[in-house]
């Protein structure tokens, strides 16, 4: 009985519009990788080395994601793109300024600082770890 | 054992609204008594904005009906937040014998239950009842920082910001706080923490065919029997629950859907928070009841039970709902 009630209401809910949100998301992460990119040929332009430039593109797109967090607009973006500003770098310096904002009230150390991983942190340490799988293998690889 | 609390001579004295300004561009905008658009009250932190917003509420409450805080006998309220602090805290410079209550979205209608059945057993001649929500605490302590740029689903609720009281007292006014059932909790097993609707609805189900049967009232005898916080989708499970009782559904209505209008302001499937039921009942039911257009409310105060932590831990999330009717005289 109760398990029925459980897929029913599962059943009935209104979904999130799925073909508008993917198309959003492709549209505006598409984006994203534009500025990117285009910040990239910037910095080669000004003789920047290839590589250097690309982690120069990406501090740029955290420096625009953490200031449009910071006056506000960043959320109405991401509201909007859904994926399409969250999978992009964008998304990391969003989910770290904005906790360190909302928490700024409880002080720079048990607020500001203690929060601002709250939602990045998941995604740090398990990047890490899965680092350290691929590393591991990747080693073992060149051993044979 | 069941029962229902029937109150000897409690009558609504004064009544107080105030909210944001989400609320101010809602539909009942011109039923509240205090609009503030800015989100933080005048102060620096969302909670001390509604702790403030609990302070002019009470301070409008008393001002309606010239008394002071001296002669208020005792006052009892709740909100959404940890240990209940803005309804505390809003409260505390006024030296008013006081009761925190916690019982999620449903604690104004068990504020006026406990209020009135206090006044009733002859303890006080008076007392306060009130609930509040702000929309940015309640984020903030339940979901994701303001400006995280993420999406919600439609079954999603939002949380009103809005404190809502009534002063009750055992002297004849237009409006007569009659009877009351207390309700239990409801675990219908939901664990989606944006479908609260559904984690309520079966409460709210529960409790109104316990109010039925344990009074000799059909719901033809109410002008309007009002959910607190379900939302289109709760309402809709409602409806369909109590689909064979008889003349329900015209008179049934939801606090959560009444507050916003769905078209213009985007909040999904409507208004939630203490201070939805609170501000719709404070704010419009009772003008509405003054005004002759409503003469018997019965309202359904209904809360979802857990904290962030139940939540990741799989456990589900039980509803409950409390019915309290009031009668314009």
């Amino acid at each position: 009985m109760e398990n029925s009630y459980i897929e029913y209401t599962k059943k009935r809910s209104k979904r999130s519009d799925c073909v508008r949100n993917c198309l959003r998301a492709f549209f505006v992460g598409g984006f994203v990788c534009i500025i990117g990119f285009a910040f990239k040929q910037l910095y080669v332009y000004f003789g920047v080395g290839d590589e250097n430039a690309s982690t120069f593109a990406s501090i740029s797109l955290i420096f625009i994601a953490g200031l449009l967090t910071g006056i506000g607009v960043f959320d109405k973006i991401g509201k909007f793109a859904g994926a399409g500003t969250l999978v992009p770098i964008t998304g990391f310096a969003n989910s770290v300024a904005a906790p360190a904002i909302e928490n700024k009230s409880e002080g720079y150390v048990f607020g500001m600082a203690s929060k601002m991983f709250v939602i990045a942190g998941p995604v740090i340490v398990f990047g890490l770890a899965a680092s350290m799988i691929y590393g591991f293998i990747y080693w073992i690889y060149l051993m044979l | 054992m069941e029962r229902l609390l029937k109150f000897n001579d409690v009558f609504i004295k004064s009544n107080a609204s105030v909210v944001g300004k989400m609320e101010k561009q809602g539909p009942l905008s011109e039923h509240y008594d205090i609009c503030v658009e800015d989100e933080y009250f005048g102060q620096k932190t969302w909670e001390q904005a509604e702790s403030e917003m609990v302070r002019r509420c009470i301070n409008v409450l008393l001002g309606k009906c010239k008394y002071n805080q001296e002669s208020v006998e005792f006052a009892c309220g709740g909100d959404l937040l940890n240990q209940c602090v803005a309804s505390s805290f809003g409260i505390k410079d006024m030296q008013i014998p006081f009761f925190g209550l916690y019982g999620a979205c449903s604690t104004f209608a068990e504020s006026n239950i406990l209020a009135a059945a206090l006044i009733s057993a002859g303890f006080l001649q008076n007392g306060i009842a009130y609930a509040n929500s702000h929309f940015c605490s309640a984020e903030k302590q339940y979901r994701f920082p303001l400006e995280y740029g993420g999406q919600r689903p439609p079954t999603s609720q939002y949380t009103v910001t809005g404190c809502g009281a009534f002063l009750l007292e055992n002297q004849k006014t237009d409006i007569q706080v009659k009877d009351a059932v207390v309700g239990k909790i409801v675990d219908a097993g939901i664990t989606d923490v944006n479908n609260m609707g559904a984690a309520m609805a079966r409460a709210a189900a529960s409790t109104i065919k316990r109010y039925f049967r344990l009074s000799d009232l059909k719901p033809k005898d109410f002008d309007v029997i009002a959910t607190g916080d379900l939302g289109r989708e709760g309402y809709e499970l409602v409806c369909e629950e109590l689909s064979d009782m008889q003349g329900f559904k015209d008179k049934f209505t939801d606090c959560g859907m009444l507050i916003y209008d769905y078209d213009k302001q985007d909040v999904h499937a409507g208004g939630s928070g203490c201070g939805c039921s609170a501000v719709v009942t404070s704010g419009y039911f009772v003008n509405q009841m003054k005004n002759n257009k409503i003469k018997n409310l019965l309202l359904v105060g209904t809360g979802a039970l857990m904290n962030t932590n139940t939540v990741f831990q799989g456990q589900s999330i039980s509803g409950i709902a409390h019915a309290i009717r009031f009668e314009a005289v």
